[in-house]
């Protein structure tokens, strides 16, 4: 049993990463029409940018959690600002080839300077050790990576479904035309919504940096994973995007105890059933 | 119909002296030259209809006034201000409000969020209170699902949203298109309140008698250009004319 509950921790975790990776794709999907390939890169980024708060600037995790979000989430907004913004009303298919280009450059540029192998990051103290729950030990890093993804997602649900801010977003995913001749800025909107994808993007890559070290490919094993957690959940969803991650983060890990030669594949061929029942994804709307 | 003819055509500005001067207005969408070059002006306080058949021009009037065409030309000065290369977002700000034609509600959003959307861009807004007043149905139906409500409770949404915003030049595109007469007996019974307020009202519309009852001038577009204008009390002398501009 002890192996179940510890597998359904690994699930939990993995699932936090796809929940705040995907919620992102959703957001930045949603508002811009782009398929945001370069989502693992940045991902990538945060980790990186954590690494070198603290090994250059002696600055702390916890620091860390805001910085680099900001630090990125900028970064996102030149490149929105310079390159994505031309995209406006043509095909998904060159954001997604152009934002492919631009998480292959980052990721060269990282591995040219850092290699392949892992950078350690240390766990700060005040999450070190674990608790004995009866069931199970559950180490304190892990369990506050679950809880604290769990929180931004449902924070960032809330600024989109229940606030006036979130409001001007989804009308202007509706229709950006009318929502600016009300009066609002949608291409500042659009840019800050991209560095809120790209934000959540780069914080997960800190919150990984403890748990997975800190590697320049870390975002591309991560993203094609995250794009199938996307396309059964439902592009554009937002609670879709947060539910379909935490799950199939379970289901990865169950499986991971109940078969585990499928662990690796089970993701993919519910994202083949997905596409095959639903293709809008279990809560998406048509793209 | 000259230009001169249009120039002629009487202000009868109930409170003030001219709002919107359009000149020599230009539109395209892509290739499509669309506005040949449309003169008219509104006076604080009027409300003026822009008549026409199908394809005329009208709305992509309205539309260049509020700079969401793409290619624009000429001269449209608000408040004395040239507004033609102004973005959408800063004409809303100056103080111009839009109704397109589709009504432009939001499925995403419950009909209070509809209708808080517009920021308020300069004091002197409806409340709420006169808001609901005038539109009692909305208050009724706040947490329903903006595209949930019928034809003409969207079209009162339209029009509730923008009276929020302090603009006083509003912009109503084919208010009372596909609505059954008692609603668009409703929506003449707003328009003429709101004049009354002290709004400026620039109407498209295709439903003639209904602008009879709110307009105090026409001007009847026709291949992108103003080919006439004329008072409301010069109305009956010119019945003939408009029957065959319009076609009717």
């Amino acid at each position: 049993m002890q192996a179940l509950y510890a597998q359904l921790l690994v699930g939990l975790i993995n699932g936090s990463f796809y929940a705040l990776l995907s919620l992102g794709l959703a957001v930045i999907f949603g508002m811009l029409n782009i398929i945001n390939f370069a989502h693992g890169a940045l991902y990538m980024m945060g980790a990186f940018v954590a690494y070198f708060l603290l090994n250059l600037g002696g600055i702390s995790y916890w620091w860390a959690l805001l910085l680099a979000p900001i630090i990125v989430g900028i970064f996102g907004m030149i490149l929105e600002r310079t390159m994505l913004q031309w995209l406006t009303g043509l095909d998904h298919l060159y954001g997604l080839l152009l934002t492919f280009g631009i998480a292959l450059i980052v990721q060269g540029v990282f591995q040219n300077y850092f290699g392949s192998s892992g950078l350690p990051y240390a766990i700060p103290d005040q999450l070190k050790g674990g608790m004995n729950l009866g069931f199970m030990f559950l180490p304190i890093y892990r369990g506050w990576v679950v809880v604290f993804s769990l929180v931004v997602c449902l924070a960032t649900w809330f600024l989109i479904e229940k606030t006036q801010l979130g409001a001007y977003l989804r009308a202007a995913t509706e229709n950006p035309t009318l929502v600016r001749a009300f009066g609002i800025n949608v291409p500042r909107m659009i840019t800050l919504t991209y560095g809120l994808g790209v934000g959540l993007a780069a914080l997960a890559g800190v919150l990984s940096a403890p748990i997975n070290q800190v590697r320049p490919l870390m975002g591309a094993d991560l993203i094609i994973v995250v794009f199938a957690v996307v396309v059964i959940g439902g592009m554009g969803s937002i609670m879709g995007s947060i539910i379909t991650g935490f799950a199939l983060g379970v289901i990865e890990g169950l499986t991971k105890y109940f078969y585990p030669e499928a662990s690796n594949t089970v993701v993919f061929v519910l994202m083949v059933l997905v596409l095959l029942v639903k293709p809008t994804g279990l809560t998406g709307r048509a793209a | 119909m000259p230009d001169t003819a249009i120039a002629e055509a009487p202000a009868r500005a109930a409170s003030g002296g001219n709002i919107l001067q359009v000149r020599n207005l230009e539109a395209w969408y892509g290739e499509s030259h669309i506005l040949h070059g449309i003169d008219f002006d509104v006076n604080a306080g009027e409300v003026v209809t822009l008549l026409g058949r199908n394809g005329a021009g009208k709305t992509t009037t309205l539309k260049s006034i509020m700079g969401i065409i793409g290619k624009r030309s000429g001269s449209v000065k608000f408040n004395n201000q040239e507004i033609i290369r102004a973005t959408s977002d800063r004409i809303a700000r100056m103080g111009i409000a839009f109704c397109p034609e589709e009504r432009g509600i939001f499925a995403s959003l419950d009909v209070r969020e509809n209708l808080m959307l517009p920021p308020v861009v300069r004091e002197g807004g409806l409340p709420l209170d006169q808001i609901f007043d005038l539109f009692p149905n909305l208050k009724e139906r706040l947490s329903s699902q903006g595209t949930k409500l019928s034809g003409g409770e969207q079209q009162m949404l339209a029009i509730a949203r923008i009276l929020r915003t302090g603009a006083s030049f509003l912009m109503l595109d084919e208010p009372t298109e596909g609505l059954a007469p008692v609603i668009i007996q409703q929506i003449g019974h707003t328009i003429a309140r709101l004049k009354k307020e002290g709004f400026t009202i620039l109407l498209v519309e295709q439903n003639f008698r209904f602008a009879s009852t709110v307009a105090d001038r026409y001007y009847v577009v026709e291949h992108g250009k103003i080919i006439d204008g004329f008072s409301n009390a010069e109305l009956a002398a010119n019945m003939d004319k408009l029957h065959t501009y319009l076609g009717v």
